[in-house]
């Protein structure tokens, strides 16, 4: 990788970090728009750090844990860049811009494997990856914005406003962008999964169920399902769906951890 | 003195003497074109709001000291007699008069420090007297100046980002919890001052429905009918209390209207969807059990005026960074009265000349056969030192203007004729 390019993208999302925290301090609307466009040429720069990665090792950028966690920011850069726009609302920016950086520089620390030619490549594969660990971005992402209303919403039952109450987004706001975030996540992980099992079968012609990374999975879409249903409904509308949120992602994160890489034998880092 | 202002606010004057001074649209034109015909001032601004007057002008070059004519006119004009009115009454000239507009206009001089309406008011005010024809090239200046001001220090600093009163810091804790409030429903018991002063806000923020109740069924109409809302009879408070998404209370009762119980089956009626109520009734209207339901919302008189307290530190905190923006426009202001911006006129006027010489240089000097590149040289200097002299003489006479008016109509005039247009005014 041209060290200047991973520089230039680290640079980028400082800076939109910065200009998000400065703008939900101060609300000055011009920053905000900074922090976007900022954010915007680091997704940019980050796209390039991948495909340069994906033409030296001669493969799709989620092969080791580095690309794996590279192309995890990069999603979840572009979900959160797809939810501002569309609920225009820049508040949460401070808030997910740091999981977008920390990611990136873990994925350049990470060591690169040393990669064998991978039996795991076509279209139906590099659909199921990307979708999943897509889905995986956008649950991240409603993690934080639940995350958010929870402590925004202690904040105003405990009458403590400071600063930042007033910039962050409505409660109700917040549980929209957390609902989108997790349909788009649903949609994703369902379809991602789904082409998981056609390329299984175009493998070998038969399913295998014995990876434990099927029955996790399978339990994160029904807890999301289930989290999808009960945020609209009378009596866990509000913290509680937004406490199940929280919870739902643990398990992600225990997907995305433990099991790939102590329990699965087929899913290292995706 | 080129610019003068005359006026009285809520510092200087009591509430019975401002609705004495103040001007509607028509008395500020008419008094404009008084003032104007009169002699007093050639150029003229009226600024009438509810805690100001003020008269700002520019005066004729034979009567600079017009602030005592102004304050006659005053006095005249509206019949109040100039012992009441000369002690609340202040005068300021050129720079402090400049200043003093910016502050105004920057919401600094305000009864609630960063007030957003003054800024229109100032717009509304210029508007009129422009449309008129009551402004001139100055105070055309001045108000476009003050104006950017206004916005810069609204852009820029959190002078008036907060809520500082007790109903809109209420409506804009509402906001935290639903967003805009144009598709939400607001119930108000009580029809008293404070509930008057909510609801004006929440019918600022475009409130979709409003209910009003109150134990005088004539004051809930009244209100409802001000303010575009409903009125319903008060025996009926409790049935319409699941529909809204924003309750006020404000009413006299010695035990908590809303009772924990009443609260929760209202809540069971919508669904849990949350509510935010604000209890401004003394002794409170409110059970505090009730702040403890799941999705209830609960604001007192004591917790608004705390974060009252809290925002009305946090803009003063923002005085200093507005003040500078104010100097900084000041600055400018200033520069351009002083002339600065001739010095780019005669530029562009030096400019145009020279291109009219090369043009001429090339159409007829060049063609005459016998000259050497020598003489063409020196026929060319020669024209530069005559072009020269001719803009050095009205060059010099308009920095040695000493009426700020007659400087800026002649700038003008030069760039019109010469350069074929005209400067921003």
């Amino acid at each position: 990788m041209h060290y200047a390019l991973f520089i230039s993208t680290v640079v980028a999302y400082a800076l939109s970090l910065a200009l998000y925290l400065i703008f939900l301090n101060t609300g000055k609307a011009l920053t905000g728009r900074l922090g976007t466009l900022l954010l915007g040429a680091g997704l940019v720069m980050h796209y390039f750090v991948l495909l340069e990665r994906s033409e030296g090792t001669h493969t799709v950028p989620y092969h080791d844990l580095y690309g794996a966690m590279s192309l995890f920011g990069w999603l979840l850069a572009l979900t959160y860049l797809g939810l501002e726009l569309y609920h225009r609302q820049r508040s949460v920016g401070a808030l997910v811009l740091p999981f977008i950086l920390v990611f990136f520089v873990a994925a350049h620390l990470a060591p690169a494997d040393r990669l064998s030619p991978p039996d795991a490549h076509g279209p139906t594969f590099a659909f199921h990856v990307a979708l999943n660990i897509l889905a995986y971005a956008a649950f991240t992402l409603s993690c934080v914005l639940s995350l958010t209303f929870l402590i925004e919403e202690r904040f105003l039952r405990n009458h403590r406003l400071g600063n930042i109450v007033w910039r962050l987004p409505p409660l109700e706001l917040l549980e929209r962008m957390s609902q989108s975030s997790v349909l788009i996540g649903l949609i994703c992980i369902t379809i991602g999964t789904a082409f998981g099992f056609l390329w299984v079968y175009r493998l070998s012609s038969k399913y295998s169920f014995y990876d434990p990374k099927y029955a996790i999975t399978l339990l994160v879409l029904i807890l999301y399902a289930v989290y999808f249903r009960l945020a609209r409904t009378t009596a866990w509308r509000g913290a509680r769906a937004s406490k199940l949120c929280v919870f739902n992602f643990l398990i992600v994160f225990l997907s995305f951890t433990v099991v790939n890489l102590y329990l699965s034998a087929n899913h290292r880092f995706f | 003195m080129e610019i003068v202002l005359v006026g009285l606010n809520h510092r200087t004057a009591p509430v019975e003497v401002r609705e004495r001074v103040s001007f509607t649209a028509e008395q500020a034109r008419r008094a404009s074109e008084e003032l104007r015909s009169k002699g007093i001032l050639e150029e003229t601004l009226v600024l009438s709001t509810c805690n100001r007057s003020e008269v700002y002008g520019v005066p004729p070059e034979t009567s600079r000291e017009s602030a005592p004519g102004l304050s006659t006119f005053l006095s005249e004009f509206h019949s109040v007699r100039m012992d009441v009115l000369g002690t609340s009454l202040y005068h300021h000239y050129d720079r402090e008069a400049v200043r003093h507009l910016f502050r105004v206009a920057a919401g600094l001089d305000s009864m609630m420090l960063g007030e957003a309406e003054i800024l229109g008011q100032v717009r509304e005010a210029y508007r009129l007297a422009h449309e008129q024809g009551a402004t001139g090239p100055v105070l055309n200046r001045l108000f476009q100046s003050a104006l950017e001001v206004g916005k810069r220090v609204r852009a820029e600093t959190e002078l008036g980002a907060r809520p500082v009163s007790v109903a809109s810091a209420g409506v804009k804790l509402a906001e935290r919890i639903f967003g805009k409030l144009r598709d939400r429903s607001a119930l108000v018991l009580g029809a008293g001052t404070i509930s008057e002063q909510v609801i004006a806000q929440l019918r600022d923020r475009g409130i979709a429905r409003l209910l009003v109740m109150n134990r005088s069924r004539e004051r809930a109409d009244g209100l409802a009918k001000q303010y575009g809302g409903e009125a319903l009879p008060w025996g009926e408070w409790e049935k319409a209390l699941p529909l809204p998404d924003v309750i006020v209370s404000s009413v006299s009762a010695e035990e908590p209207i809303l009772r924990r119980e009443i609260v929760e089956r209202a809540m069971e009626r919508r669904g849990n969807r949350a509510v935010f109520l604000m209890d401004l009734g003394l002794p409170r209207n409110i059970d505090a059990t009730v702040g403890k339901l799941y999705n209830v919302y609960v604001y007192n008189m004591d917790d608004l005026t705390e974060i009252v307290a809290q925002n009305r530190q946090a803009r003063e905190n923002e005085i200093p960074k507005a003040d500078s923006i104010v100097e900084e426009h000041l600055g400018k202001f200033l520069s351009w009265q002083a002339g600065v911006e001739l010095v780019g006129l005669v530029d562009e006027l030096r400019a145009k000349m020279r291109e009219e010489r090369d043009q001429f240089v090339r159409d007829r000097v060049e063609s005459i056969q016998h000259l050497t590149e020598a003489d063409r040289k020196l026929v060319e200097k020669l024209i530069d030192e005559i072009l020269e002299s001719l803009l050095l003489e009205p060059a010099q006479r308009l920095r040695s203007e000493k009426d700020l008016r007659r400087k800026v109509q002649n700038v003008e005039a030069l760039r019109d004729l010469f350069l074929g247009n005209r400067e921003k005014s």
